[in-house]
């Protein structure tokens, strides 16, 4: 990886920053959702989650962002063990699961990003407003910024919520069926920020279901079943046999 | 208007306790309006009347404090056991809800009958701002400045909470701790609404005031600011008008508020349906 184009925070290492994961389980109640996961990765990279439903690709991401507890395993970030939530995680839900009608503008909405770092109480300093502000401009939001978000297009939604973690100063983006409901040109332009934020140096990892796009979007793919089957970089671990054996029926334009 | 009236103390004291309450109820609607929950805040409201007829029941008296206590009570079991019984995945809380609160409705109208203190318990259900003692208002006085200052407080972890639960909690909001923070606020707000409109029409007071507002405006702070001043100047507004309508006041304060949403609805400059007709028409 070119390390000059590198996320300011990760050039100044000289390692990159790692995320272990090691042998992580998360159980709902007494029913496994993920099952001895191991992987690592560092920042640059673009990891797909893929696997069939019910696979445990939602509580690998929630895990990680320290939304539901781990019966066991650990995952390490930058060589230190992350018990709980961590500013430097942000985790970006599937877009039906936010209430778009809620009455929030997209500063409104970007600024919420800067709470880590605010609190409760702390008035936003000339600093916050920096970072809110650089988050909308990468972002190409700053003529949107006074909209209600419910007025912005599926694409354009996809962008707040990006630079909300942008805002936080997250490294480590969490996305949730990120493609799910995007038309094909609002998708093409995720890809291509997808690849500008692993380019600027963070790791982006995503729950994918498109098989046939895994390819050209992803650099390194996990694929599970509540058990982990195989990661590595996405041509080498999307068999044709292994998919078989995890999607019998699935036809592959899906 | 009867000016006279204006000098008694009793009237002075119920269009104080409208002010108070109407605000501080239509302030917390700001959260009702957000959090799109207010079909279960009715399905608490209406757990009220069990608690009050249990509170009767229990210490043989109708009194200010027992009524209140119960219908806390009665509210907090139903609304945390619908939780609860939410937690096992099998039952949707919406429909643990309406299970739980019709019951606890009907185990209070069938109590009714064994109470002595029936005349009274009506205003229970209806509201009598009329009736307000020098306590009563000191009893709404606090329970609208709690509910302003921490809500004031909290307000920012707590719309983060109301927005997106997963994302705040991934950025170190209390999550939790502010969903029982919003519910036991809730639940205040109810109880100090019994007194103006009563717990059957408590949801007209704990619900419209933003939801008027929300037609003229996007702005989240102009939801609770906005919708505690309808809500004090629209109950004032509604007792003062009662007696000359031949009204009771609690009712009146709930008409009032109806008529007003539907008026913005129709009207608003921003949201209303008759500017919406002539813009897409143009």
């Amino acid at each position: 990886m070119d390390s000059s184009s590198h996320h300011s925070d990760c050039a100044h290492h000289a390692l990159h920053h790692e995320l272990v994961i090691d042998s992580l389980s998360v159980f709902y109640r007494h029913v496994p959702a993920l099952e001895n996961i191991s992987m690592a990765t560092s920042c640059g990279n673009r990891v797909a989650l893929i696997g069939p439903n019910g696979a445990g690709k939602s509580s690998l991401l929630k895990a990680i962002a320290g939304l539901v507890p781990k019966k066991s395993g650990s995952i390490q970030w930058r060589g230190t063990t992350v018990r709980k939530w961590f500013h430097e995680f942000a985790y970006l839900p599937q877009r039906e699961e936010i209430d778009w009608l809620f009455p929030i503008t997209v500063r409104g909405l970007v600024e919420m990003g800067r709470y880590p770092q605010t609190g409760a109480w702390k008035k936003f300093s000339s600093k916050d407003d920096e970072a809110v502000e650089n988050a909308l401009r990468s972002m190409g939001l700053l003529d949107l910024q006074q909209r209600q978000i419910r007025q912005l297009s599926g694409g354009q939604q996809q962008r707040t919520f990006i630079a909300r973690s942008l805002a936080q100063e997250a490294h480590v983006l969490l996305f949730d069926e990120p493609f799910t409901g995007l038309d094909r040109q609002a998708a093409v332009s995720l890809g291509k920020l997808f690849e500008k934020l692993a380019q600027d140096g963070r790791l982006i990892i995503a729950s994918h279901h498109d098989l046939n796009t895994a390819g050209s979007l992803f650099d390194e793919a996990l694929l599970i079943a509540t058990r982990q089957i195989a990661f590595g970089p996405v041509s080498e671990v999307l068999t044709e046999q292994r998919l078989d054996q995890l999607f019998p029926n699935k036809p592959l334009d899906c | 208007m009867d000016l006279e009236l204006l000098q008694t103390p009793f009237y002075q004291r119920a269009l104080i306790a409208a002010a108070m309450i109407g605000f501080s109820n239509g302030f917390f609607s700001g959260f009702v309006v957000l959090r799109r929950n207010a079909l279960s805040v009715s399905a608490l409201s209406h757990t009220m009347l069990p608690g009050i007829a249990l509170g009767i029941f229990l210490t043989g008296s109708l009194s200010q404090w027992n009524a209140f206590v119960g219908a806390m009570v009665a509210a907090l079991v139903v609304g945390l056991g619908s939780v609860a019984v939410a937690r096992g995945n099998r039952i949707e809380q919406g429909t643990a809800l309406a299970v739980l609160y019709t019951s606890a409705f009907a185990a209070g109208i069938a109590l009714l009958p064994k109470l002595d203190t029936r005349q009274e318990l009506e205003h229970w259900l209806f509201g009598d701002i009329i009736a307000v003692s020098n306590t009563d208002l000191w009893v709404a006085f606090g329970i609208g400045a709690t509910m302003l200052l921490v809500t004031n407080l909290a307000m920012r972890p707590m719309l983060l909470t109301l927005f997106e639960p997963s994302v705040a909690a991934a950025q170190g909001v209390p999550v939790r701790l502010m969903q029982y923070l919003i519910f036991g606020l809730l639940i205040l707000a109810l109880v100090s609404s019994l007194q103006a409109v009563g717990c059957v029409l408590s949801v007209g007071l704990l619900v419209a005031p933003a939801a008027i507002v929300s037609l003229f405006t996007d702005r989240t702070s102009a939801l609770f600011w906005g919708g505690g001043c309808v809500g004090a100047v629209g109950s004032v507004v509604a007792v003062l008008s009662s007696g000359a309508l031949g009204i009771t006041p609690g009712p009146a304060i709930v008409i009032l508020f109806g008529l007003l949403f539907i008026a913005s609805y129709l009207f608003s400059p921003k949201y209303g349906l008759i500017r919406f007709k002539r813009r897409t028409a143009n």
